[in-house]
């Protein structure tokens, strides 16, 4: 969302007013970005709680809020685009000051200041940018998002060198990771799953003592299976070592790869479903 | 001042858990202080996960950094892959707030909660590039403190720590900040580390072990040679008033998961229950309660600036505590403002009344509950002063299952003086019972016997007495294991004996065991509480080679003339009330609660001029632990001395 919406958001007082079903975008930049997936759940679960969100409960014998996390993001990455689906249930209330209404009644000003309400309550780092009602048929956040962008921060080889493995990389047949998976190792090709790889155009910067650091660009899909930033890392040969690794973008995509959109953009549009194939947005 | 978080950051994506690192915590200080304010490094010598909710380090943090003229950070023992990491790369201590290296802060003050944490103090000294002795230090060098339960005796890391602080840190951190400041004004070419000694010599409470010099005879310590500077003995801190103390006011809330992730409030501090084994119990007396409605408004502010869902009412008893009944009501009715929480008892007394009392506000989550009987027959309850009787834990048992609950823990010690196979065995059956009971209740009740091996601590009445063996205990968890094999629904756990043995030596040693602790850190031995890097071996090679051994130092009985190494540290209780009390454990003679009964005179009020701070002039209700009733306190019981030694 703006930062004029954000503002308004922040400025705004009264009863506030928030639908069943809401998405919200964050980003983790920073310090925070060492926390894992759980302990990030564990953050937002607290934030909501300050906040008197009334998060609709399992049922069971142990109730947990009912929040839906996107793909997770690796400990140790940034990301400017994180998603995260919830469910609010006006039985759960427990403050006076936030009720659950009927979600063509909410006003964009509400879920800007739902923003700057968790922004505030969440680590530094972690910033809520975006909030949005949803409506249609449930998708969940893993099966929609079809690829990634990612800036990669690497280190151990100069500008020059990176770019000539790039080209190798993406003009091989496969690239071959090996993983653990259950206790076993396994071999996977990561070709299929690399859409675009490249070195940045900025400028590599020298980091004292360490030598250049060097920007890769990354596209890449989320199934047959994910790719971590540490894997293309590892795939560009010896002597890189991975510094950081930002996510910039997820994707969900129609089958032919000709559509696509974010999940929810940072102006707050919200997209559950795109069109099979291209002939069919046309006709 | 300088950060070492660039050198840091490339780290942390090779390292486990790397969020044990950032610090970030809600409730963390940023340094906003003026030059002249004494920097304090507060360090717990274990894990993040494990030091971060220690309340001791939380209150001193809050303490020191409400006054203008101190600034307080936190670090904690990295885990060894950081360790090899940070060493590789040439990166010493830093804190978590700021990644400032260690030695440029004034003070590094650490909180001694668990003797097997000691070879991660020397460790994290050298890490942070300070003196390990505190003979090499000069006047430019981090002054380094200790505080702590451990702290009763602190001989074995005499020669590593410039001061050492007994008791309550609320008031005498103040006081030493004061110390610190006065001697850092000084500048450094005039002021020398013997000045700074002496004046903390001077303030109460603070043991400067430089100052006292042991002397042997034949093997033995005969006793200190005193500088004239400082005091014969050293007394215990004590506060008065808990409610002048409402610390943390702002307690960290972690980014990752930590151990206790809760909010805690501590509901009164000491105990008088006189359980003989029980240091904690001995050398925090007497009994101060936080007036309840502060404990209320500290749960109520707490949870609505945490965002916790859970608040445990911490203390040695929270059974005992006069408020609970009007807490727990306050916490659980809507209508007063407190949000919905989950509420814990981390330690409940044996009764049904207090099973009831959890019931009533642990409403959701039933899944186990914890009681501490100790000892498996009656006889050894009163030996250790343990005074619940069988009927006591069968009725709580009871309780706990026909109010939901299906799992049942049960804590007890071995290896206690006095005791006797049949003492052993008895665990195994009481255990067997509470089994039984739950299976009326429940097709799959069980229950869990979690065995731990006793460790005769400084200032309490056991400190006379000798250690079983590594063997012995083994002998004994054999034992226990072939009773309780025959029980479907009844698992027995053991500690590790050879840990214990190493507990022993570092608890009951005198300060040459300074330089075991230094081999068995030289050779690896850091988290010696972690049992996977736990090897008795380690700590045999290094008394051998410094020509002790384990039963002289750890094991063997002392006797009531003996010059203990902690002889000139005083909790208060007089020596001989610890050796009647001793006597009549002997005798398998218990002594009542003093809170609602006659003084007789421990020494831990009148010696400081306080008494007990308890809302209620009469025991809890409950069974015969609460009001003492219907227990047969002395009676003749066979006691043989010595019926276990082998």
């Amino acid at each position: 969302m703006s930062d004029a919406h954000l503002d308004a958001g922040r400025a705004a007082t009264g009863v506030l007013e928030l639908p069943e079903r809401l998405r919200l975008r964050y980003r983790k930049l920073g310090k925070v970005r060492f926390t894992s997936q759980r302990d990030l759940a564990r953050l937002m679960e607290r934030a909501m709680r300050r906040a008197s969100l009334p998060l609709r409960r399992s049922a069971g014998f142990s109730p947990r809020p009912l929040l839906s996390f996107g793909l997770a993001l690796p400990t140790g990455c940034s990301s400017l685009a994180e998603y995260l689906d919830l469910r609010l249930d006006e039985a759960s209330a427990t403050s006076p000051e936030v009720r659950v209404v009927a979600s063509t009644e909410v006003d964009f000003t509400h879920l800007a200041r739902l923003c700057a309400i968790l922004s505030s309550m969440l680590p530094a780092g972690i910033d809520v940018t975006a909030a949005a009602t949803l409506h249609g048929p449930e998708v969940s956040l893993q099966e929609a998002v079809a690829s990634c962008d990612w800036e990669l921060e690497v280190l151990g080889v100069g500008p020059a060198e990176a770019a000539g493995r790039v080209e190798r990389l993406l003009g091989a047949d496969a690239v071959m990771v090996t993983r653990e998976r259950k206790g076993r190792e396994v071999a996977d090709d990561l070709r299929p799953s690399i859409l675009s790889l490249r070195v940045a155009d900025r400028p590599a910067r020298v980091l004292d003592g360490l030598g250049d650091v060097v920007g890769i660009e990354a596209s890449v899909t989320t199934r047959p299976r994910g790719v971590r930033p540490g894997e293309l890392c590892r795939a560009l040969g010896d002597q890189v070592t991975l510094l950081g690794a930002c996510r910039t973008h997820q994707w969900m995509e129609n089958e032919d790869r000709t559509v696509r959109a974010e999940p929810l953009s940072e102006a707050g549009v919200a997209c559950v479903g795109l069109p099979a194939r291209t002939e069919v947005l046309g006709g | 001042m300088t950060s070492v978080w660039d050198r840091v950051e490339p780290l942390l994506w090779h390292v486990e858990k790397p969020a044990r690192y950032i610090g970030g915590e809600d409730g963390s200080f940023a340094d906003d202080k003026g030059p002249e304010a004494v920097r304090w490094l507060l360090a717990y010598p274990d894990t993040y996960e494990i030091g971060l909710p220690n309340q001791g380090l939380q209150i001193l943090y809050g303490i020191l950094n409400e006054r203008d003229d101190a600034a307080a950070e936190r670090t904690y023992a990295p885990w060894s892959d950081m360790e090899a990491a940070m060493r590789a790369a040439r990166v010493p201590l830093f804190s978590v707030e700021s990644a400032r290296p260690a030695d440029e802060f004034d003070v590094l003050a650490f909180n001694l909660s668990a003797e097997l944490t000691y070879t991660n103090v020397l460790n994290m000294l050298d890490l942070a590039e300070v003196p390990l002795r505190t003979a090499q230090r000069g006047a430019g060098d981090t002054v380094v403190l200790a505080g702590g339960h451990c702290t009763y005796n602190p001989e074995p890391l005499a020669d590593f720590l410039d001061a050492i602080v007994l008791g309550d840190g609320e008031e005498v951190v103040g006081e030493l900040n004061d110390v610190m400041a006065a001697w850092l004004a000084t500048p450094e070419p005039g002021r020398s580390r013997r000045d700074l000694h002496v004046a903390l010599a001077r303030t109460e409470g603070v043991y400067v072990p430089s100052l006292y010099t042991p002397r042997y005879v034949a093997g033995r310590l005969a006793g200190y040679d005193v500088d004239p500077a400082a005091p014969e003995t050293i007394d215990k801190r004590t506060v008065a008033d808990l409610g002048q103390w409402p610390y943390p006011r702002a307690q960290l809330v972690p980014l990752t998961e930590v151990v206790h992730d809760r909010l805690n409030v501590e509901v009164f501090r000491g105990c008088t229950r006189g359980c003989r084994f029980c240091q904690a119990g001995m050398i925090t007396r007497p009994v101060r309660e936080r007036p309840k409605d502060q404990v209320i408004d500290m749960v109520r502010k707490g949870i609505e600036r945490t965002g916790y869902d859970e608040v445990a009412l911490t203390s040695l008893s929270t059974a005992d505590f006069s408020g609970i009944g009007e807490v727990v009501a306050a916490l659980t009715d809507p209508a007063q403002g407190v949000p919905q929480v989950a509420v814990s008892l981390p330690s409940l007394r044996v009764d049904a009344f207090t099973v009831a009392t959890a019931a009533s506000i642990q409403q959701v989550r039933r899944t186990g509950l914890t009681f501490a009987p100790e000892g498996g027959t009656w006889r050894m309850r009163r030996v250790i002063n343990k005074l619940i009787s069988d009927d006591d834990l069968y009725s709580a048992v009871d309780a706990a299952f026909s109010q939901g609950w299906r799992r049942v823990k049960l804590y007890f010690l071995i290896g206690l003086p006095t005791e006797r196979d049949e003492d052993v065995v008895a665990i195994a059956r009481l255990a067997a019972n509470c089994v039984e009971r739950g299976r009326a209740h429940h097709q799959k009740a069980s229950v869990t016997a979690s065995v731990g091996g006793f460790v005769p601590k400084a200032n309490t009445p056991f400190q006379w007495h000798e250690m079983d063996s590594p063997n012995e205990l083994r002998r004994k968890v054999s034992l226990l294991r072939n009773e309780a094999r025959a029980t479907r629904g009844l698992e027995i756990r053991w500690h590790d004996p050879d840990a214990t043995a190493a507990e022993g030596i570092v608890s009951r040693g005198d300060r040459r065991i300074g330089a075991v602790i230094e081999r068995v850190w030289r050779d690896g031995g850091t988290f010696q509480e972690w049992s996977e890097r736990f090897e008795l071996a380690r700590w045999e090679a290094a008394l051998a080679a410094e020509g002790l051994d384990l039963a002289t130092t750890a094991l063997r009985a002392r006797g009531r003339d003996e010059m203990l190494p902690w002889s000139h540290l005083s909790a208060g209780l007089h020596p001989d009330f610890l050796w009647g009390d001793y006597e009549a454990s002997l005798a398998a003679e218990g002594v009542e609660d003093c809170r609602w009964t006659p003084c007789y005179d421990c020494g831990a009020c009148t010696t400081y001029g306080i008494e007990h701070v308890v809302a209620s002039t009469s025991p809890p209700a409950g069974g015969s632990q609460g009001t003492g009733q219907g227990l047969d306190l002395t009676g003749p019981v066979t006691v043989e001395l010595g019926a276990t030694r082998r």
